[in-house]
Formats: C-alpha cells, sequence, structure tokens
C-alpha cells in the first residue's frame, strides 16, 4: 500500500483534481479517506488472513457484474487477472453473471405482515461446468455473493453454515460479508457521483455555500 | 477450535417494521473481551462497541471495521453543513425498508422521527412503504435512495433532477447518495449475519 495510490472512488467516478466534484468530496474528507481505507482493508490489507487475493478479486469482479457496472467489474476483473489461472477465473466468473443476472431486492420476508409484499426471485447456483472448475470455497462464495446482493432479507443461519462447510472460517465469512456490503455501497457512491458530475457539467459551477 | 453456526430460539421473532427499540443476537460466534488485541480496540473505534455482539462479530477482522466505523460516523454525524441529520437518516430509513432490513430501519427511524418530530410520517413510511405520501421533500429523498438501492441502480439524471426541484444543492444531493449508499453497506451485514430480536 503506498501514499501514491489515487483514490478509486475518484478513478472509477472520473473526478480529477480540481473539478467540481473534487471540490464537493473535499468538504467530507474523513468519508472520502475513510471510503479509501474500507477499499485498501479489503483489497490491499496487511494480512490477506484465509481470504486469498483471487477470492477477494473474483468475488468482487463478479458482484460489480451484477450490478452491471462494467468500468468496476473491470477494475477488478484486471487484478484477477494478475492471479494464479486468472485468465481462466475471469472467463467462469463471466459465464456464471450471465447465469446470475436479474434484478432486485427481492425475496420472501419472515411470515407475517409483510408477505404480502414477498417478491420471489432467482435462488442462484453455481452452474455444473464452472463448479468444475472452481474449488468449493468460491463456488459457496459466489452463491452467498449473489444472496448478499440481490435478497439479503433471505439470509440465514443456515446460509453460512454453507460457507462453514464449504471451508470458510468464522473470521473469513466476516471479510467475506465486508467485501460483497463494501461493493454495495462503493458502487452506488460511483454511481451517484457520476450522475451529480454530469448533471453540474450541464448547469454549469455550483453556488459556494 | 470448532467453527460454528449459532440457531437462536426466539419467541415472537419481529416480523414487521417497527420504530420500538428491537434487539439483534448473532448467528456466528463474536470474539471475547478477552481475546481483544490493540489491533482489535483500534478496530471498534468506540470502546463501548465492545458490547455489542454484532461489533464483536465484525471485530474479528478489525481493519475494515475501522474504516467502515468512521466512514458511517461522518456521513451521519458530520452536520456542520449538508443535509439535515433528520433527512440523511430518512434515506437511511429508505434503503432499509426498501432492502427489507427490519432492525436498520428500526434504529433509523427512530432517529428520523426524534430529529425531525415527523414521527408519524415516519411512521406511515414503516406501515406502507416507499410509496407512502410524505409530501414532495422527503417523497424525493425516499423515491431517489429507493432508485439508488436497487440492484442494478437505477439512479441517474432524474434523480438528480427530483432533488434539485426540492431545493438540495450538490452537497446536499452527495449526502443523500452517501446515506443511502451506506445503508446498502449496513443491511446486507445486519440481515446476513443475524437477526433481530423482540423489544425487551
Amino acid at each position: 500500500m503506498t501514499l501514491q495510490t489515487r483514490d478509486v472512488i475518484d478513478f472509477l467516478a472520473g473526478i480529477n483534481p480540481g473539478s467540481d466534484l473534487d471540490g464537493l468530496r473535499a468538504h467530507r474528507p474523513e468519508t472520502r479517506l475513510n471510503a479509501q481505507k474500507s477499499y485498501e482493508a479489503l483489497f490491499e490489507p496487511e494480512h490477506w488472513g484465509s481470504v486469498t487475493p483471487a477470492e477477494r478479486f473474483a468475488v468482487a469482479a463478479f458482484v460489480a457484474g451484477l450490478h452491471k457496472a462494467p468500468e468496476i467489474a473491470n477494475f477488478y476483473s484486471s487484478k484477477l487477472r494478475d492471479e494464479a489461472h486468472g485468465p481462466e477465473l475471469v472467463a467462469v466468473i463471466d459465464a456464471e453473471l450471465e447465469a446470475g443476472d436479474t434484478t432486485g431486492p427481492y425475496g420472501y420476508y419472515p411470515a407475517g405482515p409483510l408477505s404480502s409484499e414477498d417478491r420471489p426471485g432467482l435462488v442462484y447456483e453455481v452452474s455444473v461446468e464452472s463448479r468444475k472448475l472452481l474449488d468449493l470455497k468460491l463456488s459457496a462464495a459466489l452463491e452467498h455473493s449473489h444472496l448478499l446482493v440481490f435478497r439479503p432479507r433471505e439470509a440465514s443461519a443456515a446460509a453460512l453454515q454453507k460457507l462453514l462447510d464449504a471451508g470458510w472460517t468464522t473470521t473469513g465469512i466476516v471479510t467475506l460479508s465486508q467485501l460483497v456490503a463494501f461493493l454495495a455501497f462503493q458502487i452506488r457512491v460511483v454511481t451517484g457521483l457520476k450522475a451529480l458530475a454530469a448533471s453540474s457539467a450541464d448547469v454549469g459551477r455550483v453556488a459556494q455555500a | 477450535m470448532t467453527e460454528t453456526v449459532i440457531h437462536p430460539t426466539i419467541e415472537n421473532r419481529p416480523n414487521a417494521f417497527t420504530q420500538a427499540e428491537i434487539g439483534w443476537t448473532p448467528w456466528l460466534q463474536p470474539l471475547d473481551e478477552a481475546d481483544l488485541t490493540e489491533r482489535h480496540w483500534a478496530g471498534l473505534v468506540d470502546a463501548s462497541r465492545a458490547k455489542s455482539p454484532y461489533f464483536m462479530l465484525l471485530v474479528r477482522d478489525p481493519d475494515i471495521l475501522q474504516a467502515r466505523t468512521k466512514t458511517d460516523k461522518d456521513i451521519f454525524y458530520n452536520v456542520s453543513a449538508g443535509l439535515p441529520r433528520a433527512e440523511r437518516e430518512l434515506a437511511a430509513t429508505a434503503a432499509s425498508r426498501a432492502n427489507g432490513c427490519i432492525f436498520c430501519a428500526s434504529v433509523h427511524s427512530r432517529f428520523a422521527s426524534h430529529h425531525s418530530k415527523r414521527t408519524d410520517d415516519v411512521q406511515h413510511l414503516l406501515d406502507d412503504g416507499l410509496q407512502a405520501d410524505l409530501g414532495s421533500r422527503w417523497n424525493a429523498v425516499v423515491e431517489v435512495s429507493a432508485a439508488l438501492t436497487a440492484t442494478p441502480s437505477q439512479f441517474g439524471a432524474n434523480e438528480i433532477v427530483r432533488l434539485r426541484e426540492e431545493g438540495l444543492d450538490d452537497l446536499e444531493i452527495a449526502d443523500v447518495i452517501h446515506g443511502a449508499a451506506f445503508f446498502n453497506w449496513a443491511n446486507r451485514l445486519m440481515l446476513s449475519l443475524g437477526e433481530p430480536t423482540p423489544a425487551a
């Protein structure tokens, strides 16, 4: 981790030094800094622990792909390419993105007053072909990631048991959960700031407070 | 050490959105205070969080917890400029309502009510969902937060126009974006690592 690492949200949102959005983000330096430190803690950690770089980049590429954020997906898949068997993993992720394509949020609520808002949807599983190319731990991670992205209200203790059965540790599950959930945040901040920048360019310079 | 899942026995599980002070219990084993190193304490940020099963589970990966906690605090508590706290909490509640996180919605609806004094409107959002008519400014914040929460996100030029029409400037718009985006992070952790328990 170097001090010269460009802020990833700035990079992904196309925010250049001196721009209006750069000035806007400068009003919230702690948010900017700690969103960046969140990225570094997950993708450039001091200790990888039981969650390998390939697992982290593969899940990130999958999650960004499910969000239909191609530039963000490419950012993470290019890191995956540099890992052992990287290009093969990128190809498997691309295949699984086709199989996992859907829109959300959806899912069943606990039985009761909210049942009228139940919205059934895809319960994604890794394809038979891809299962032969991925280890059990990564397959289980992709399935859990799809649940977290699209139907977190259907999460359960049983879903966590599947991860443990596939070789995840308790601490590894915490890391995986933080990684997917952080991406849900990062992707939305980038999406929102890009829309704001595009509209500010149309309107002209923002009045200073 | 055997890695096990916890299956809590809970009577009267919360099954509706509420402003009541419900609890939360984890499905995985949190750390004990006795296990915490300096790095873990730094991850918790506030020592009082060592009393929370949620934070003691998350502290298993202390570095991301620390950064997440500081991001959260700045988005919601840094009110010297930008969107009023009540509306940041409204964005959080709307995202939680969309994702279906009963626990997150309970906490942040209470904060939205406390800061706005519009308890009935907040309850209307909980009871009737994202289409509840809360007046045009609150409707805009809720609908834009829901658009951002969709996957893929549905937030674009129309959402910016909507907020501008209600008089929000760019910093306030950025605050709506960050509040709703952060709850897409928070909801996924609270929903997937444990479950709500009834109010005491």
